[in-house]
């Protein structure tokens, strides 16, 4: 196994992982936020927006899992170490 | 290597080999387990069915309106009933796949390879579930619409159509990698967690992670009634 492969593995896994966190983790702020200023203006309306707001979530978590699943590939599946 | 950093078993699987096919063994077992428990409660619930429901048939109905409230939400009144079992099976069958493999001790089970989990952590049921939300949306548009079910591609404007070839493709794609990641993710968190403190800390892990199987098994339903619901609006 070459060891500059694998470094660069692990190194692109965290990075992968990482950016792929920050724009998902912005955007689910400020949906978490409308969520909570919405809630406030009509406390009755708390079954649909809590419903939207797990879906919106789920769509913006997946692009974090995105990245993830490049990270899980290049620690698990590494397609580069056999070269 | 990695494996020895950490004692999580990724990509070790039981095989095995049926007709020339290799199948990953650990989870159609617990699949098969899964199946088993759903199909004895539905039967155990049903079996002395009465006006005045009490006990197991109590429950069995809260939950038949729940899961038709996932799909009547997105379809509406008029489309939703005959999509309520295709809806009520995925969300079933996740919620207590993931629920299984969060709750259930399978590390005390020996397997030669691998180890028992949940069945959504491997990538091929997750996509097999995602297909199926294809198809029966495609089959959903080309029974309500048939041929004019086509007209949806140049929707807004013609040159919309490669977008809109390009999103069938997507939907299954991020259907399948949501479900898989999430309980992987979360499956690795924990065991590393119990690798570096093995009493007490992984606890809130784990709470979250049962929050979180059970919120995605609601997100797979209500995406693929939604996608269905898109194709025959």
């Amino acid at each position: 196994m070459n060891p500059i492969v694998s470094g660069a593995s692990v190194i692109a896994a965290g990075l992968a992982i990482g950016l792929a966190a920050i724009g998902p983790g912005i955007g689910q702020g400020t949906a978490a936020a409308q969520a909570v200023e919405g809630l406030a203006r009509q406390p009755e309306a708390e079954g649909k927006i809590r419903g939207t707001l797990l879906l919106s979530l789920a769509f913006m978590e997946s692009l974090t899992i995105y990245g993830l699943v490049v990270a899980l590939c290049l620690l698990f599946a590494n397609p580069f170490v056999g070269a | 290597m990695f494996f020895s950093l950490a004692a999580v078993e990724v990509g070790t699987h039981l095989y095995w080999d049926i007709g020339g096919l290799a199948v990953h063994g650990q989870v159609l077992i617990v699949t098969w387990l899964v199946l088993a428990i759903i199909l004895t409660l539905a039967v155990l619930g049903t079996l002395k069915l009465e006006q005045v429901p009490k006990g197991l048939q109590n429950f069995l109905e809260a939950v038949f309106e729940y899961v038709a409230g996932i799909a009547k939400d997105q379809m509406g009144e008029y489309h939703y009933r005959p999509w309520v079992p295709f809806v009520g099976t995925l969300f079933l069958f996740i919620f207590v796949a993931n629920w299984l493999g969060a709750l259930v001790p399978w590390k005390l089970i020996h397997l030669p390879e691998g180890e028992l989990a949940a069945p959504t952590n491997d990538i091929n049921t997750t996509v097999a579930l995602s297909l199926l939300t294809s198809i029966s949306y495609f089959y959903a548009g080309f029974k309500e619409k048939g041929l004019g079910f086509f007209a949806r591609y140049i929707q807004p404007a013609p040159f919309f159509l490669p977008i809109n070839i390009l999103e069938d493709f997507t939907k299954p794609l991020s259907l399948s990698f949501r479900l898989f990641g999430n309980i992987l993710a979360d499956e690795i968190v924990v065991s590393v967690l119990c690798l570096l403190v093995p009493l007490f800390i992984p606890l809130p892990v784990m709470v979250l992670g049962i929050f979180a199987s059970s919120v995605q098994a609601l997100v797979f339903a209500t995406l693929s009634a939604a996608y269905i619901a898109e194709s025959i609006e």
